[in-house]
C-alpha cells in the first residue's frame, strides 16, 4: 500500500518535471511531443533534449544517492553518514575539479566532448573511491557521530583547499565551468548522454540489491555477521564499488548534490518503520527518486531562470539531520 | 553428545599480527571443549579472555597451534559450514531501532536462508521454538532498543540458538545485568548445555557464580596461561587460589569460594555460639577485629543482645559504634 502510493507519487513528479518548466508550453503540446510528433520546433528541443533527460536523471541520481546512504548508513553502523557527510562527494569533486582546472579549456562544460566527459566521470571516480578507501580504514572511529561529522568536515576542507590551489592555477574557462558544475543541476545530461549515466546509475543500484542479505546482518555489526557466514571483505569491496562508482557518476554529471543520500534513508524509515533492507532498499530508492524530482521542481519554480539543486536540498535535508541527532539524545 | 570432545586446542597462541609483528597475548594452551557442558573462562581483565574467544570464533588467526572442530581443523570450514557449527553471543549493543526481537532472532537463521534472507515456514518454526526455548515469546514485537540489558542478552542468545549450532560462545553474557538476572541466565545456558548437548563457553567475571554453575572453568592470565578443570578440582590443587589470591583475597576451600580479608589491627574475645555469633565475627572482620580465645571475655552474645563491657547492645551496628 505504502508502496503504491509512493509509486504513483514518483510518476506524478516525473510527469510534472515534463510538463513544468521556466517556458510555458501547453500539456497538449507536451503530451504530442513525447508521442513522437517532432514538428514543434522549439518546444520539442525543450521538452526532447532537455525537460526528459533532466527529468530522468533526477529520478536515477536521488534513487542511486540515496542508496548509497543506506549502504553507508548499515556499513558504518552509524545514522549520520552519507556520501556527502562524509566527503565521498569531497573525492569525486576534487577529481573532477582537477580534470576541469587541468584541462578547463579544452572540456569547457557547455561542450564537453564525450571524451572530455569521460576524463570527468573517470576523474569523480577516483576521487571519490579514494575517500571511500580512507574512510574504510577509518571506519572503527566513524563510529562515533562526532568523528565521523569532523571527519567528514575534514575532508572536505582539505578537497576545496586542493581545488583552491588548483583554481589559482588554472584558466578562466577552467574556473568557469568548475563553477558551473559546482552548482550542482539536474540538467547537465544530454539525450545522447543519457544511456551511459542510466547505464552506470542502474548497474550501481543493482549492485546495492545484491547486497540485501548481507546488508540485514550487518545492522548487528561485523561481528555477528562474520559469524551468521557473512563473508565481510566481499560485501564491503562491493559497497565500496557500488558506492563509489553512484557517487562518482552522479557527482560527474549532476555536481556535489547534498543532503540527498544522508535524508532520504531516515525518510524511508520514517515511513515504513523497518530496518529490514528487504523492505527499506526499494522504499529508500523511491523515496530518493521523489525527493530528486521534487527538488528539481522546485528548483523550476522562479520564473527568470533554474535554481542550482543544492539551493533547495538542505531544506528537506538539514530538519532530517537535525530530527536524527535530537532523538538520539534521548 | 555429552562429554564428547567438540573442541580440541592444541599448542595455541593467540595475539595479533600487523605486518610482520606479532604481539603474542597467551601462548601454549591445551584444552577441550565437550558436548552438553558449561564452560566458563575467568581471568582478570587484560588477561586474553576477548582474544581466546575472538580466535576460536575465526575473528582473528591463530598465531600459532591447532584448534580441531568436530574432528577436522577449524580453517577447513568455509563461512556458511562454520556459521552452522559455531554461533556467538558479543558483548556489542547492535544499535538497532526498527526491528523487533523476533526480526532480531531471525537473523539467526541467515546461514540457512536463500539469497534475498527471507525465513520459511521451517525457519519461522525454529526462531518460535528458540524463543520459547529462552523463555521470550512474549518480548516477540517488541523493538530491540527498548529491551533491558537481561531481555536484549536473552534475544541473543535465541539468535544463537535459532542458529541451531552445536557451539555456542558468549563473551561476558552477565556483564551489566542484575544479581538475579545473571543467575537466570546461567542456570538457562546450563540447561541448554545439559538438554541439547550443546557445547557453552562463556567469558565472564562472576567467579562466584561460575564456580556454582560451571561444569569445567577454564583460568586464564598473563603470567600462567590457562588451567582447566572441574571448579572443585581446581580448588583442590590450589589453582583457583594460584591466579585469583592477592592482597586482601584470600581463597576459602573448604566453601569453595572468595573472601575479602582484611588484615587485623585488633584482636577481641568474643563468647557465644549460633548464627548471631557468626554474623558478629564476620562485622568485626570487616572492621579488622580479629576474634580470639582469650579471658577475660569481652563480648558475650545472647538470644536477644550482645553485651560489651557490661552493656547490653541491641543490634551489631550500635555495638560496633561503642568498639570502634
Amino acid at each position: 500500500m505504502k508502496f503504491a502510493i509512493i509509486s504513483i507519487t514518483v510518476v506524478v513528479l516525473f510527469l510534472l518535471n515534463l510538463f513544468l518548466g521556466s517556458v510555458e508550453i501547453p500539456a497538449r503540446d507536451v503530451v504530442e511531443i513525447l508521442l513522437g510528433d517532432d514538428t514543434r520546433g522549439a518546444a520539442g528541443f525543450i521538452v526532447m533534449g532537455s525537460r526528459l533527460p533532466a527529468a530522468v536523471t533526477a529520478l536515477l541520481a536521488g534513487a542511486g544517492l540515496a542508496v548509497s546512504g543506506l549502504m553507508l548508513q548499515t556499513s558504518f553502523r552509524n545514522p549520520l553518514a552519507g556520501p556527502s557527510i562524509l566527503g565521498i562527494t569531497s573525492g569525486a569533486s576534487l577529481g573532477v575539479a582537477v580534470v576541469l582546472l587541468f584541462f578547463g579549456g579544452s572540456v569547457a562544460v557547455g561542450s564537453l566532448t564525450i571524451g572530455g566527459y569521460a576524463a570527468v566521470i573517470l576523474g569523480a571516480f577516483i576521487g571519490s573511491m579514494l575517500i571511500m578507501g580512507l574512510l574504510l580504514g577509518l571506519s572503527s572511529l566513524i563510529r562515533n557521530d562526532l568523528m565521523l561529522l569532523i571527519t567528514g568536515i575534514m575532508i572536505g576542507y582539505l578537497a576545496s583547499s586542493v581545488i583552491m590551489l588548483l583554481n589559482y592555477a588554472s584558466t578562466a574557462e577552467g574556473i568557469q565551468s568548475y563553477v558551473m558544475w559546482g552548482m550542482s543541476s539536474f540538467n547537465g545530461v544530454s539525450l545522447q548522454q543519457l544511456p551511459l549515466f542510466a547505464g552506470v546509475t542502474l548497474s550501481g543500484i543493482f549492485m546495492a540489491l545484491l547486497l540485501i542479505k548481507p546488508l540485514n546482518v550487518m545492522l548487528l555489526g561485523a561481528g555477528y555477521a562474520a559469524n551468521l557466514g557473512v563473508n565481510i571483505k566481499l560485501v564491503r569491496n562491493v559497497l565500496l564499488l557500488a558506492t563509489g562508482l553512484l557517487s562518482a557518476v552522479i557527482t560527474a554529471y549532476c555536481g556535489p548534490v547534498s543532503f540527498i543520500g544522508l535524508a532520504v534513508p531516515h525518510i524511508a524509515r520514517m515511513i515504513f518503520r523497518t530496518d529490514n533492507h528487504r523492505i527499506l532498499m526499494p522504499a529508500t530508492i523511491l523515496c530518493g527518486s521523489v525527493v530528486a524530482l521534487g527538488c528539481s521542481l522546485l528548483c523550476m519554480l522562479p520564473s527568470s531562470g533554474v535554481l542550482p539543486v543544492n539551493a533547495v536540498t538542505p531544506l528537506v535535508g538539514a530538519p532530517v539531520v537535525l530530527w536524527v541527532l535530537l532523538r538520539r539524545r534521548k | 553428545m555429552r562429554h564428547d570432545i567438540t573442541i580440541n586446542i592444541d599448542n595455541l597462541s593467540t595475539g595479533y599480527s600487523s605486518g610482520g609483528d606479532k604481539k603474542v597475548v597467551t601462548h601454549g594452551i591445551n584444552a577441550s571443549l565437550r558436548g552438553g557442558e558449561l564452560t566458563c573462562l575467568l581471568g582478570p581483565n587484560g588477561a586474553g579472555k576477548s582474544t581466546l574467544l575472538k580466535t576460536l570464533s575465526t575473528f582473528i588467526s591463530p598465531l600459532k597451534g591447532k584448534i580441531t572442530l568436530l574432528g577436522k581443523p577449524l580453517d577447513s570450514y568455509s563461512n556458511t559450514e562454520r556459521a552452522r557449527l559455531i554461533g556467538v553471543v558479543l558483548t556489542d549493543k547492535p544499535a538497532l531501532e526498527n526491528m523487533s526481537a523476533r526480526e532480531l532472532v531471525g537473523l539467526g537463521r541467515t546461514p540457512y536462508t536463500g539469497f534475498w534472507g527471507r525465513l520459511s515456514d521451517e525457519d519461522n518454526a525454529v526462531v518460535d521454538e528458540a524463543m520459547s526455548l529462552v523463555g521470550i515469546s512474549s518480548l516477540s514485537d517488541r523493538m530491540t532498543h527498548t529491551l533491558s540489558d537481561g531481555e536484549r542478552q536473552k534475544v541473543m542468545i535465541a539468535k544463537a540458538l535459532a542458529q541451531q549450532t552445536p557451539v555456542i560462545f558468549l563473551d561476558e553474557p552477565t556483564a551489566f545485568l542484575d544479581f538475579p538476572s545473571k543467575v537466570e541466565l546461567m542456570q538457562l545456558l546450563l540447561s541448554l548445555s545439559r538438554r541439547y548437548g550443546k557445547t557453552i563457553f562463556m567469558s565472564t567475571h562472576d567467579l562466584d557464580l561460575a564456580l556454582l554453575t560451571a561444569d569445567r572453568i577454564w583460568l586464564i592470565d598473563r603470567n600462567h596461561g590457562v588451567t582447566t578443570g572441574t571448579p572443585e578440582d581446581l580448588a583442590l590443587d590450589g589453582s583457583l587460589a594460584r591466579y585469583f589470591v592477592r592482597d586482601g583475597v584470600t581463597f576459602d576451600s573448604s566453601s569453595g569460594v572468595f573472601r575479602v580479608s582484611v588484615t587485623p589491627v585488633r584482636e577481641i574475645s568474643v563468647k557465644g555460639e549460633g548464627i548471631r555469633h557468626d554474623m558478629l565475627v564476620k562485622a568485626l572482620a570487616r572492621n579488622a577485629i580479629a576474634v580470639v580465645d582469650s579471658e577475660p571475655c569481652e563480648i558475650t552474645v545472647t538470644h536477644d543482645a550482645f553485651v560489651y563491657r557490661g552493656i547490653a547492645y541491641r543490634d551489631i551496628a550500635s555495638l560496633l559504634n561503642a568498639i570502634l
